[in-house]
């Protein structure tokens, strides 16, 4: 195996396009080296995206959204106030990835590239809008964040292709979302069903929505009929019924060790209900 | 003498004495299995079947031996022919012969001078099998059309025209059973299921073995029985048991799933191929899951005859039980345990032991109790529901005692059961108001605890402090507890006793830390090993003193004279004995050889409170009472801990743990983010309450803790589930897809 480190992006995408066998981009590590533990990926290169300037830094954009280097931790987004202030749905979600310890390394980039559809923090920046900026061989280009799962341990990058960057819009006035998952147990688990709702308000009715499911699908999903169900409503009980209606039958699951297709179909109705009131509440400026 | 200590005050008996190993495990220090090491030490990793059920066409190793760094490669060829019963599935288990019976079934194994190496040679050795059908569910391996595991190997109980894969029949009972049903009121019979769950030990198995040529052997490993480990290996590679030398380390738990070997014999047979050079092997936690020992999936019918005031008046139960592709399901225990906290006039057992394309079922907490206490407990719960008769008065009402028969046998001797329940009755937590959706649960559980093959040896320093060496390695605090009453019985400060766990050259056989016998049978024999001690010392004292032997006792760590006739002399302690001993006669020690008699059995009784979310089915733990009778708890720490522990396995197992095969037969969730033990954050600080009534037959009144505490929580949990949703769930785990469906269909229904 050859370890790379590159300094640069464009250094990363062009070691990794000439590249003949097995590529690994190294971030946070914890699901690259959980796989090679385990004898489930042996790479030939291994592309240590660390030593590139700026990895670790989170900042403001010129329009006041967020900009998150790939090897921000999650435990780092925890602690940065003003990002969880605005987007504390994206930020819950990253935090409930694994140990303390794998907080302590985890990154967003990397729960997105290594493209489970369980993955947590993928359904809250796809319900944000969030943008990734994908860097190549010849050049960058911002693509949304739910183009890139393909896939069950698939993304929609070329070969020599990797993510540079996450960049979440300006959060605005009278926004809120939130991110919650099932699992049997309370802690140190997969979803088995996940869903995060961004909304924000005009007055007490939702100006806009939108909802995003995970592992119900081959991919986390953006679900506009879910979002549609409760857009234009103060969240009623009508709103809620047809908003779990929408998220159930956008649930497309398969029947696993994880959880039946019946049962994930059910809770992601359950769950859509759930999350839409936090992030109404959040939007409304309760704390909840 | 046993009476006498029973109502004596204690000075360290009962309290809460630091444990010796703490500082060594709460700085790392301690060793466990895979931090030993030797020089010019090479590392094994095995090759394992991903088929159920496969005949083994070809191995072929050239690939691998012709990778720099391979030392060597092993095969069932490397290992002798010609055992039978036991030692032959033992032999089989950990190496397969003609064909491969189970998903991680070991094929082959190979050393090499790396672990990444050892692992790379694993790959490229190709193993060529041919299909099989299989079969993994028990009742399913019980149809007469089932696939045959190992045509041929049932015993003579076994009935003609049942499936081939019925290797044991049990049935026993006493009583007029049809006489004893039709006296009850309502009869109900009802079928229960439970999957296979592992002991879930933190430390995986691991191992230093070293053979040389000369048939000489060493091996350092993670095991609760060194001597069964000596035994085993021995018998699976043609040795003399004695040239075999085993030494334990620290262990990360066993729960009964290290009382065996697995991959063991494989460090020693590519040992001896590798010119004895010694040989590591720790195993990954998929092998742990796929290839150790896990407890077997039970299929249970119970029915029940009960009169309108809950008198029971007969009972019958019917269990199946698979314990893989080997004999040896925990299906004898469980019977045993099934109705053994109840009178009853009339009682029909029936059991069968059932092979399926499974990993080799090895010794579980309690084995068989857990299933038992979960069918027969969930059935006694309906019915006192059905009835609308309190569940807890239920159980008082039918309860043994001492002088009973008990429902397997043997009349009780001293036992803590109407104890139990009275305590449990008055606990706080049974006034605790329950919300919507909640609900309370209590179930009881048994285990006869056991005693066992037991060497002990004690021997006094020259400054009077003492060292015991023990063969039973320390998992549950068992160092402290030995050192307490060795302390109290010499009586002499708990800090001036070091109790050893000792390799197998150091003692005589033991059997290992199972059947929560090691406080007990150690306790017991370590007394007497003291006696002799003490017998000695009082001999030296009287020597120094120019009177008889017998007229010298000894009280309160030193010898005096019997009473004013045998002369004034001031106390001579045990520390001035042994700064002479050089000069008085020599070294001064005790041992023990023999099993200790007098087990002490214990009952237990569990009330949890639960709370259902409607809409996800998941189940929240509110609050857990664990009450049990400890006999005499000599470390109430320790004790609680042990509750608390079964407790904590038992949840996992009612709840969401399980295996889980697909289709194809191979184990879905070999790891532990699928095979779903309880995390910290799932539990509530679980209460408990140690009841004490003494066991006759030991010295301190120690019954044994370790294993009763895991029974109860499946039917415990699975009553409060059925009272906070309404349904009853006969099938474990509760998963919440399961407990939804089952409130849907109520819903719906």
């Amino acid at each position: 195996m050859r370890y790379h480190t590159p300094q640069t992006f464009e250094d990363a995408a062009r070691i990794a396009a000439g590249a003949a066998g097995v590529t690994r981009f190294l971030a946070g590590g914890t699901d690259v080296l959980v796989q090679m533990r385990s004898g489930l990926v042996l790479p030939d290169d291994m592309i240590d995206l660390k030593h590139i300037p700026g990895v670790r830094d989170i900042a403001r954009t010129a329009d006041g959204g967020w900009r998150i280097g790939v090897a921000v931790s999650g435990a780092e987004l925890g602690e940065h106030a003003a990002l969880k202030a605005d987007w504390p749905g994206v930020v819950e979600a990253m935090e409930l990835i694994g140990s303390t310890q794998v907080q302590g390394r985890a990154t967003l980039t990397g729960n997105l590239c290594n493209g489970s559809p369980a993955a947590d923090s993928v359904p809250g920046l796809v319900a944000a809008g969030a943008m990734v900026t994908v860097t190549g061989p010849s050049g960058s280009r911002d693509v949304a964040v739910e183009t890139i799962p393909a896939g069950p341990g698939k993304t929609a990058l070329a070969p020599g292709e990797l993510i540079s960057a996450i960049t979440l819009p300006p959060r605005g006035a009278h926004g809120g979302d939130a991110y919650l998952r099932f699992i049997p147990r309370t802690e140190m688990d997969i979803a088995v069903v996940g869903c995060a709702v961004n909304l924000v308000l005009d007055g007490d009715q939702i100006a806009s929505a939108r909802v995003a499911l995970g592992a119900v699908a081959p991919t986390v999903i953006l679900v506009p009929e879910a979002a549609a169900a409760i857009t234009g409503t103060a969240l009623d009980a009508a709103a809620l019924e047809a908003l779990a209606g929408a998220a159930s039958a956008a649930a497309r699951p398969i029947s696993d060790k994880r959880g039946t297709a019946d049962f994930r179909t059910e809770v992601a109705g359950v769950l859509a209900r759930r999350v839409a009131e936090i992030a109404y509440a959040r939007a409304k400026g309760h704390a909840k | 003498m046993a009476k006498d200590e029973m109502t004596r005050e204690f000075k360290l008996v009962g309290t809460r004495a630091l444990r010796p190993d703490g500082l060594d495990k709460v700085t790392g220090r301690a060793r466990y299995g895979a931090d030993f090491a030797l020089p010019g030490m090479l590392w094994g990793a095995v090759v394992r079947s991903p088929h159920a059920h496969a005949r083994i066409v070809g191995i072929d190793a050239a690939k691998a031996l012709a990778l720099d760094g391979v030392k060597a490669v092993v095969t069932r060829a490397d290992f002798p022919a010609g055992l039978t019963g036991s030692d032959w599935d033992i032999q089989e288990n950990v190496m397969a012969g003609e064909v491969a019976l189970y998903d991680g079934h070991a094929v082959a194994a190979v050393a090499a001078t790396s672990a990444l190496i050892a692992q790379e040679a694993a790959r490229l050795i190709e193993v060529s099998y041919d299909l099989l059908p299989h079969v993994t569910d028990v009742d399913a391996a019980m149809r007469p059309d089932a696939p045959a595991i190992r045509p041929g190997s049932a015993d003579h109980t076994v009935p003609d025209g049942m499936s081939p894969n019925v290797v044991s029949y049990i049935e026993y009972g006493r009583g007029d059973l049809d006489a004893g049903f039709a006296e009850a009121d309502i009869v109900r019979e009802q079928t229960y299921k439970s999957e296979a769950t592992h002991q879930g030990y933190i430390e995986p198995q691991a191992c230093v073995g070293q053979l040389g040529a000369d048939g000489k052997g060493e091996m350092w490993v993670t095991t609760q029985g060194q001597w069964y480990v000596r035994r085993d290996c021995a018998n699976v590679l043609g040795l003399d048991v004695a040239q075999l030398r085993v030494t334990p380390s620290e262990i990360g738990g066993g729960f009964g799933g290290k009382t065996t070997v697995f991959m063991e014999p494989l460090a020693l047979a590519l040992s001896r191929k590798a010119g004895g050079k010694p040989v590591k092997l720790v195993m990954s936690r998929a092998e742990v899951l796929r290839a150790t020992g896990p407890t077997a999936s039970a299929s249970m019918d119970v029915k029940i005859g009960m009169k309108k005031d809950g008198t029971m008046t007969a009972g019958r139960v019917e269990f199946r039980m698979q314990g893989g592709a080997f004999p040896g399901s925990p299906v004898p225990d469980a019977l045993k345990c099934a109705f053994a906290p109840y009178k009853l006039p009339a009682v029909l057992h029936i059991g069968y032991d059932v092979l399926a394309n499974r990993p080799k079922a090895a010794a579980y907490r309690a084995p068989g109790a857990p299933m038992a206490a979960f069918a027969v407990e969930s059935l006694v719960d309906e019915m006192a529901r059905e009835l609308g008769l309190d569940p807890l008065e239920l159980r008082q009402k039918n309860a043994v005692e001492e002088g009973d028969q008990s429902s397997y046998g043997p009349k009780f001797r001293k036992i803590g059961l109407k104890e139990v329940l009275a305590a449990a009755r008055a606990h706080p937590n049974l006034a605790a108001p329950l919300g919507p959706n909640q609900g309370r649960g209590i179930a009881t559980g048994y285990w006869s605890n056991y005693n066992g093959d037991t060497a002990v040896s004690m021997a006094v320093a020259e400054d009077g402090t003492v060292q015991v060496s023990v063969g039973t390695p320390d998992i549950g605090g068992s160092r402290a507890s030995i050192g307490l009453m060795v302390a109290e019985y010499l009586g002499i400060p708990y800090e001036s006793v070091r109790v050893n766990v000792v390799e197998t050259g150091a003692l005589a056989i033991n059997e290992p830390t199972h059947g929560s016998r090691a406080t007990f049978a150690n306790g017991k024999a370590a007394v007497a090993a003291c006696d002799q001690a003490i017998k000695e010392m009082c001999r030296r004292a009287a020597a120094d003193w120019g009177i008889d032997a017998e007229a010298v006792e000894w009280i309160d760590g030193a010898a005096q004279p019997a009473g004013p006739n045998a002369g004034k002399f001031p106390p001579m302690s045990l520390a001035e004995i042994a700064g002479r001993m050089s000069d008085s006669g020599g070294p001064i020690a005790g041992h023990f050889e023999g099993i200790p008699r007098g087990v002490g059995a214990s009952f237990g009784t569990h009330v949890v409170d639960v709370e259902v979310d409607p809409e996800t089915g998941r189940t929240t733990i509110l609050r857990y009472l664990v009450v049990q009778d400890a006999g005499r708890a000599i470390q109430p720490a320790y004790v609680e801990g042990q509750y608390q522990g079964g407790a904590a396995q038992g949840i996992g197992w009612a709840l969401n743990e399980g295996y889980v095969y697909g289709a194809d037969g191979r184990l879905q969730n070999a790891t532990f983010l699928d095979y779903r033990i309880p995390v910290a954050s799932d539990l509530p600080m679980i209460d408990t309450v140690i009841v004490e009534v003494p066991n006759p037959g030991h010295p301190f009144g120690v019954r044994g803790v370790g294993e009763t505490g895991i029974a109860p929580p499946l039917p415990a949990v699975a009553n409060a589930v059925a009272a906070a949703t309404g349904v009853r769930l006969r099938e474990l785990p509760m998963s919440p897809p399961k407990v939804l469906e089952a409130i849907r269909g109520r819903r719906d229904g």
